[in-house]
């Protein structure tokens, strides 16, 4: 250490203030002069305090954590009461829903009710509209490994479609909904009242025969009906328009003029086919 | 006393003598280093340093020499994004005020001392503005510099007593000695 005289000393201490104001004048025009001077100390600076901003983040992640966690404590509260009454909710629901599968299962007891089995269906692509004898009908790529019977029942992911026709070795054309020698036997879902559904070659089919004092109603649900053993019961067809001259049409769930893919069902029915004379083309023997 | 020279300190005394006088700066450069952290706030590096300079200039000048609040400032312009030499500039002011001032301050009671510190507040924030707007030749908004003012004078209470608690204990120790 350098000893230095008391009157120096106070002299320096007393000029330092002043000299590093000087200083600090100094500092901030050569700041101002080279902006990349300040840029590279902060950088400098921040590299030196890196392990401690480490060492320091961690104690303050664990008080955030804690944090965090107290706060879903409090939250958890509300929705432990919360769930405790959806769970009294659902519990009545379960008791309702027991309560109904018991009486289900009494009434298929007493009615000696046999449950269809899921029908089995292939799916199959639309690769052209129109064309053959009818106006309103889709040929459908079928690959030759899959089995297809006129009389199969096509349906979109919406509702129903139409019905096989015509089979060949690699397509199958599906006579649509609204052509015009379509007949559909329909329920009206509401009043369980039969009707026939018939193709117009319109985009809605007219509804047709539905019994006196029946009338349907706007809105009603269409769908298929289990008379004639062509079609099973209660496929989904579409909802009851009536137009402003007065006649009843069906607007259908399927969309059919964007059909891309269709399920063919297969419920075993035979009931009326088309006749086999109508334009069929002989199937050609695979080569 | 004429003639015998003092015994020589021993090491812990003189340890402990050392760690008396580095102590508010390095607590204050802690202090501001943990404001800067990712978890804490930018703003909160001038409201940290201008607290712990002016209480130790007040109460202690002798722990907080110029040199180490030219120091504490530049840390605080490199931690902050501050023009460089601006906040040396507002704080050595400050601070040759505090000392100029402080026969009269400590003599005070808290709340006007604090007042007074509303006083330096301002008055760096005014000058740090000015000194902004002189660099950069266009006027800043002088908002920022009025939270930062204002979130200073409302820190000051919590760091007064905190470290007048240790500046009683530093003095307690220093009696005993």
């Amino acid at each position: 250490m350098i000893r230095l005289s008391i009157p120096l000393r106070q002299a320096l201490s007393r000029l330092s203030l002043p000299v590093l104001i000087a200083v600090a004048f100094g500092t901030m025009l050569l700041g101002k002069a080279d902006a990349l001077l300040a840029e590279r100390a902060r950088t400098a600076l921040a590299d030196a305090l890196m392990p401690f901003y480490a060492a320091f983040a961690e104690p303050a992640h664990a008080v955030r954590d804690a944090i965090e966690e107290l706060e879903q404590l409090f939250v958890m509260r509300e929705e432990n009461a919360r769930l405790r009454e959806e769970n009294e909710r659902l519990r009545r629901w379960q008791a309702a829903a027991l309560s109904l599968e018991a009486e289900n299962a009494m009434l298929r007891r007493q009615l000696s009710f046999v449950p269809e089995r899921a029908p089995a269906y292939h799916t199959a692509r639309v690769v052209a509209d129109g064309g053959g004898v009818y106006a309103r009908a889709v040929l459908l790529s079928i690959p030759p490994e899959m089995q297809v019977r006129r009389g199969q029942i096509a349906l979109d992911e919406r509702g129903f479609v139409g019905r096989v026709t015509e089979v060949g070795n690699r397509s199958a054309r599906v006579l649509l909904a609204t052509d015009m020698n379509s007949r559909i036997p329909v329920t009206l879902e509401g009043s369980r009242a039969r009707a026939m559904m018939v193709g117009t070659n319109g985009a809605r089919p007219r509804l047709q025969h539905w019994a006196e004092g029946s009338r349907p109603a706007e809105g009603e649900r269409i769908v298929t009906s289990a008379e004639g053993v062509a079609f099973p019961a209660g496929l989904p067809i579409g909802v009851v328009r009536w137009t402003e001259s007065g006649t009843a049409e069906v607007e259908l769930f399927a969309r059919l003029d964007r059909l891309d893919v269709v399920r063919l069902f297969d419920f075993g029915l035979g009931g009326i086919l088309p006749p086999e004379a109508v334009a069929r083309p002989e199937p050609r023997g695979r080569r | 006393m004429v003639g015998r020279p003092e015994p020589s300190p021993g090491l812990l005394r003189r340890l402990d003598d050392l760690a008396r006088a580095a102590f508010p700066a390095v607590c204050a450069a802690v202090l501001m280093i943990m404001a800067s952290g990712p978890t804490g706030l930018p703003t909160l590096v001038p409201a940290v340093a201008l607290p712990c300079i002016i209480f130790w200039s007040i109460f202690r000048p002798g722990a907080m020499p110029p040199p180490a609040v030219a120091v504490l400032a530049l840390l605080q312009d490199l931690l902050t994004l501050a023009p460089l030499g601006t906040g040396v500039v507002t704080l050595l002011v400050a601070h040759g005020l505090a000392v100029a001032w402080r026969r009269f301050l400590v003599r005070q009671s808290f709340v006007f001392v604090w007042l007074a510190f509303c006083g330096f507040a301002i008055g760096t924030a005014g000058l740090g503005w000015m000194l902004t707007a002189l660099l950069a030749w266009d006027l800043p908004a002088p908002a920022p510099s009025l939270h930062q003012a204002a979130l200073s004078a409302g820190l000051y209470p919590a760091f007064a007593f905190v470290l007048g608690r240790i500046h009683t204990a530093m003095r307690q120790a220093e009696e005993t000695v």
